[in-house]
């Protein structure tokens, strides 16, 4: 039913593809070329942000400092938090893979604004040549960089709040980017009701990028500026106030947490349908859930702070609007599995993970509400329930989300299938691995284990241990995962056009896509999850 | 939906550019809306010490950048009525002479700021001159961003690449120099008159 599409395969041997040399990437407009790169460079700190998780657990197998000193553990904490959230998280889905796939999705030449698009990737460059800039006085803040002590440690506050600063403007750009793109690059037919739901959450996403990321980079300047003229802003000894830094750093931060995971979403909304053979169900639900995580999600942000002094009044209101965010984001699991749900379903790789992503998700978003509700949010508050929580949503949710995407769209990106039997292997090692580190961590957090600490009590011991071995295991797997990725963009067999029969655009075009993305820009007359059924566009 | 689909690198629509720079002047909006809200925190919590200080600003030269700027906004306005019409030199000119009067606004900001220094009003000095050079540095800053993208619209027209059917840039410049225009419409009166 669904070959009513056709199919184009191979095409011209290397599409985008073709041209040679560093400057046809450097200069390059075409978003599939930015996409790249920024997949790439994000790729590059998720390693290195990986290895300094490596040398945290390595350090946390001994209850006493053994291998790092108590300052160097700080150091590796901070960069492996700051790296992983601004450099990686952050930016690799939306910047990497909606840059690439937006336009596709919607049947568009290239995106809205083509040089500012490569102006974002180069400033995006420039902030992380910054934050390198800031490794002469290595960071020992944690990346919430909290005044007063940020405001007061010898580290190089300044210059990294500045390279976090330009990260921030490329984010922005993006964003901004793609909102414009998707208002007016649609191409005929393409109604918001026909979009793929990864341009819905991309969407949404782009929405916060906007909206939230001002503020904090006002909040980084001020930072800076406290450090360089003295400014009295967050230092109570000149009247300051640090709780005010704690508010604006995150009425940033944690709406940015749904620009970590939306996108992801997004891509587990592409992923099940198409490797169950279903329509997708609940469509608009899906779509519009998307906005109201984002609107909640500016709503909450008080929940870091409610150990920090608020008035008992707004602790119950943040309290109580987190709650809340629970319902959007459990509308979008249970239509996946909805969708799942007497499909026919195939396990190749990107199934897995998307599969993987709301197993774990599942388990990050119930041990939500321990940390939502006052009381027992006073217990755990800064242990290693926290952290296991966050890493659920986060590891568990983003990055399996990536790799969905990843695996998914390989094909599309570089014309070669990924090796199916080795990204198995390896998203059972990840998978293994990932629980065996992070559930234990629940564990260790309820029985009191406070994070950050390179030292803890011995009745800690055993945890710890497991976790690291878990943690080593997972590391592992990913770096399979990435050989594997790497073997098959050599010797991986030729992919067609459309590999894994999905009804999308992107998948109209050859593999790997001409630079103007399509010969002709295609006329919509469906929305993209007809699997079975076709005409099903929901009014 | 059949919009029209910019090809690499080339002038996006008028109506894609439009909604992306009002799509910017929000994210600035609320770049300042930070600063806004530390400003109202802080002066909630220490109004006696934000009506001693705010007596020390020169209301004359802040009265004075505000003519400047408003002017300021009313010859931006003359030049993209002028393109609209295609007549590209006087664009040039009214726009210059907005270049022109945002120089006027910096030196004035530069005599003023040298003037508390000497009186002893430094940056580090209270939470009221924090907040005083912190939002007037700023907003300084974006009326330097603007006078330069007034001037790369100058020298396009310069180059004949504006004209009655081409107008985009000089109506999106214009309207980043009015939001520039605008926030200082709203710090005058909070920082030199609210006492």
């Amino acid at each position: 039913m669904e070959n009513d599409r056709v199919t184009e395969s191979g095409g011209d041997e290397s599409g985008y593809l073709a041209e040679r040399g560093w400057r046809s990437w450097a200069f390059t407009l075409d978003h599939k070329r930015i996409g790249v790169m920024y997949l790439l460079t994000t790729i590059v700190f998720f390693l290195l942000g990986g290895l300094f998780a490596m040398l945290l657990r390595l350090e946390l197998l001994t209850p006493q400092t053994k291998y790092f000193s108590a300052h160097a553990y700080n150091v590796f904490f901070t960069l492996h938090g700051a790296m992983m959230i601004f450099l990686f998280i952050i930016p690799a889905i939306p910047s990497g893979l909606g840059n690439f796939f937006i336009p596709l999705h919607i049947g568009a030449r290239d995106v809205a604004f083509p040089r500012l698009n490569l102006a974002s990737y180069w400033v995006f460059v420039a902030g992380f040549l910054v934050v390198l800039a800031s490794l002469v006085a290595p960071m020992d803040t944690g990346w919430t960089f909290y005044t007063p002590y940020s405001a007061k440690t010898g580290a190089a506050v300044a210059t990294l709040s500045f390279g976090i600063f330009l990260i921030g403007m490329s984010s922005i750009l993006t964003g901004l980017n793609f909102i414009v793109t998707v208002h007016k690059l649609r191409a005929p037919g393409m109604t918001w009701h026909r979009m793929p739901l990864f341009v819905w959450g991309m969407y949404a996403t782009s929405i916060i990028q906007v909206v939230a990321t001002p503020v904090v980079g006002v909040t980084f300047l001020l930072l800076a500026m406290e450090r360089l003229l003295g400014m009295a802003f967050f230092d109570p000894a000149k009247g300051g106030d640090p709780v005010l830094f704690q508010h604006f750093f995150w009425f940033y931060s944690h709406p940015v947490v749904y620009v970590m995971i939306l996108p992801a979403m997004g891509i587990v909304s592409e992923v099940i349908p198409v490797f169950s053979r279903k329509p997708i169900f609940g469509y608009k639900a899906i779509a519009y859930s998307s906005l109201a995580i984002a609107f909640i999600g500016f709503l909450v942000w008080g929940h870091h702070m409610f150990t920090s002094a608020m008035s008992p009044l707004a602790n119950a209101i943040f309290s109580f609007l987190t709650f809340f965010v629970a319902v959007p984001t459990a509308v979008k699991v249970f239509n996946w599995i909805a969708t799942l749900y007497r499909g026919s379903i195939t396990f190749e790789s990107p199934m897995l993970y998307a599969l993987t992503f709301i197993f774990l998700f599942i388990i990050g978003g119930l041990t939500g509400p321990f940390l939502a509700a006052l009381s027992t949010n006073v217990q755990l508050h800064d242990t290693y329930f926290v952290v296991a929580h966050f890493h659920y949503t986060m590891m568990g949710g983003t990055v399996m989300g990536f790799f969905a995407g990843l695996h998914y769209w390989f094909p599309k990106m570089t014309g070669r299938m990924p090796g199916e039997k080795l990204a198995r292997a390896a998203w059972a090692l990840i998978f293994v691995g990932f629980n065996v580190t992070f559930f234990t961590m629940f564990i260790v957090g309820v029985r009191g284990m406070p994070r950050r600490y390179a030292e803890y009590l011995p009745k800690f011991h055993q945890e710890n241990v497991i976790a690291t071995i878990g943690s080593f295991l997972l590391a592992a797997g990913v770096l399979l995962l990435f050989w594997n990725l790497w073997h098959s963009l050599r010797k991986g067999a030729r992919a067609s056009g459309n590999p894994w029969r999905a009804l999308s655009l992107e998948w109209r075009t050859p593999s790997p896509p001409a630079t103007e993305n399509f010969h002709e820009i295609p006329e919509v007359t469906d929305w993209p999850y007809g699997y079975g059924k076709p005409k099903r566009t929901p009014a | 939906m059949s919009a029209p689909h910019a090809a690499h690198g080339g002038p996006a629509g008028f109506e894609t550019a439009k909604l992306g720079v009002w799509t910017f002047l929000a994210t600035e909006v609320l770049l300042f809306g930070a600063l806004f809200t530390a400003y109202a925190v802080y002066r909630a919590e220490y109004p006696a010490l934000f009506h001693a200080e705010h007596l020390k600003l020169d209301r004359i030269l802040g009265l004075a950048n505000t003519i400047v700027l408003i002017t300021s906004s009313l010859t931006v306005v003359l030049g993209v009525d002028a393109i609209r019409k295609g007549k590209v030199r006087l664009l040039r000119g009214c726009y210059g002479a907005t270049i022109l009067l945002g120089a006027v606004f910096l030196c004035v900001k530069y005599v003023e700021w040298t003037a508390e220094f000497r009186h002893g009003a430094y940056p580090g000095t209270n939470i009221f001159f924090s907040l005083y050079f912190a939002l007037t540095g700023l907003h300084g800053i974006h009326v330097l961003l603007g006078m330069g993208v007034l001037a790369y619209v100058v020298v396009l027209a310069g180059r004949g690449r504006l004209s009655e059917s081409y107008t985009t840039p000089a109506e999106m410049s214009g309207l980043y120099w009015h939001f520039v225009d605008l926030v200082w419409i709203y710090l005058f009166p909070l920082l030199y008159l609210i006492g």
